[in-house]
């Protein structure tokens, strides 16, 4: 009984320490998906873009970015380009983690784009409407439905790799659990503690999710309110 | 000065899918307030026709001449001509996500630059005309085929359109619902719109037509009023597939 009790003080401690940097661990992701919702959508649009040029250009960043490992970007980001110009840990992780993100966030968009069906292009064309008033108007609204599912969750996918960001010093979740354990020689308990605090970040989005899809799918064709 | 009596001049075009030509040095002029009526066999280039004159397809020879403007491809402002134009599709493509009203008065705004309250107008008068008041707040998944198209030519007209063009418009429909469809476009040529018609509805053609013309091959093989062209056809390709159609 001693024990199981010493074990629970250990965990309660831990948790304690962990839980007052979690708050980085969800700005890193939440500013990080951002700039990645950003990104897919200007890249996700000139990967279809009619002229050739932009989509090349597109093409490039999505390939390249997601040809390099998200941990080799960090470092580029933050110690090499941090030799031009002063990036501080927190900048430097989210424009790594957001631009990597952004070239998958980039395919789904133009999948999403891609997946409404032509006629609807060709009668806005027939109304004098132009590219971008059709992308606006009549494309990316119906895309919606169809990008949130896999677009919300490259967010969990964003958060589990926002660990990452720790190598470069910033004080989030896994950063503050190598402190722990070193400091305590705890290991195992720390990392237990620091994967069940990534578990139920992640189970808890999960279910947002899932209820955000759901909102989408009911206000469907027939009772969702538009208002322009 | 009064307006010239033609209000498309279509003058050798050629449209070509890789080797293919889809038309082939076709000429054909339309006069304003004019019904023409094209039939031709599946594949004859009826519907590229239709959208070489939207400028939805590019022409590689010829040129297209609307209302005294030339149809050029590499002219920035290719959209603002094409809306001098109302085109009414087979699969109706009307918008799924936006009510008849907002499909209606979607482009009168963005493209027009009507206010909300003139478009919503509009686009009211219009269902009125179409017989569809009623369903101004429904969504295209609850409307039927009929109705669908319905909207489809409001919306078209909501634009202002000095041509119409209708590509097999009741071909997608359930037989009972072809007559009201029919019905709107004859009120259209009635009301003296120019309009180009591209349908299997033989007797469509022959009440509401002022000319038919027979394309086959992307050429047009033979033209003329309806009972010359329905009743004695010159060219045996034309005679065939009068034979079939109204078998
Ligand atoms: N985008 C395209 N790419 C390649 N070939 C095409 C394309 N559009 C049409 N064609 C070809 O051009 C020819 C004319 O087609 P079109 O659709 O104009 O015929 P149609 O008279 O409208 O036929 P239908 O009565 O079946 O609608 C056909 O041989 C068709 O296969
Ligand atoms: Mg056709």
């Amino acid at each position: 009984m001693d024990w199981l009790a010493t074990q629970f003080a250990i965990l309660a401690d831990i948790f304690y320490y962990l839980i007052q940097v979690v708050h980085w661990t969800l700005l890193i992701s939440i500013a990080a998906y951002a700039l990645a919702v950003i990104c897919g959508l200007v890249f996700g649009i000139a990967r279809i873009w009619p002229s050739r040029p932009v989509r090349l250009m597109a093409g490039a960043y999505i390939n390249v970015l997601r040809g390099v490992p998200l941990l080799v970007l960090i470092f580029f980001v933050y110690f090499g380009l941090g030799q031009i110009i002063n990036l501080d840990r927190f900048v430097a992780g989210v424009i790594a983690v957001g631009v990597c993100y952004g070239a998958y966030m980039a395919e789904i968009f133009r999948s999403g784009i891609q997946a409404i069906d032509y006629g609807q292009h060709e009668a806005a064309k027939a109304l004098g409407m132009t590219r971008w008033q059709t992308l606006r108007h009549i494309i990316l609204p119906q895309s919606v439905r169809i990008v949130v599912p896999p677009g919300a969750n490259e967010f969990i996918a964003c958060l589990k790799d926002s660990s990452l960001v720790s190598i470069i010093g910033l004080r989030e979740l896994t950063r503050a659990g190598r402190e722990y354990a070193s400091q305590h020689f705890l290991d195992f308990q720390t990392w237990l503690m620091v994967g069940l605090i990534y578990l139920a970040l992640t189970l808890t989005l999960t279910r947002v999710v899932r209820w955000v899809e759901q909102r989408v799918a009911i206000s469907g064709y027939g009772s969702a309110r538009h208002n322009h | 000065m009064e307006a010239p009596d033609t209000i498309i001049e279509i003058k050798g075009i050629t449209c070509r899918f890789g080797d293919m030509a889809a038309i082939d040095n076709l000429s054909l002029s339309v006069r304003r307030g004019e019904v023409v009526v094209i039939i031709g066999p599946s594949g004859s280039g009826k519907s590229t026709l239709l959208r070489c004159l939207n400028a939805l397809e590019e022409i590689q020879e010829g040129e297209i001449i609307i209302d005294g403007v030339k149809l050029d491809h590499t002219h920035k402002q290719v959209h603002k001509i094409r809306l001098e134009i109302g085109m009414v599709f087979q699969q109706f493509n009307l918008f799924p996500h936006l009510t008849a009203r907002e499909n209606i008065s979607l482009a009168q705004r963005v493209v027009r630059k009507r206010t909300r309250t003139e478009a919503t107008q509009i686009a009211h008068d219009l269902l009125t005309k179409v017989g569809l008041a009623d369903k101004i707040d429904a969504h295209p998944a609850q409307l039927s085929g009929g109705q669908k198209q319905r909207v489809a030519i409001a919306r078209a007209l909501a634009m202002n359109p000095k041509v119409m063009m209708f590509d097999e418009a009741t071909s997608a429909l359930d037989p009972e619902m072809v007559g009201e469809v029919l019905e709107v476009m004859k009120s259209l040529a009635a009301d003296g719109m120019t309009m180009l018609v591209v349908t299997h509805e033989i007797g469509f053609a022959r009440e509401v037509a002022d000319r038919i013309v027979f394309i086959d091959s992307g050429r047009v093989v033979e033209m003329g009023r309806p009972e010359n062209i329905l009743n004695n056809p010159a060219n045996p390709r034309t005679r065939d597939f009068l034979a079939k159609v109204l078998s």
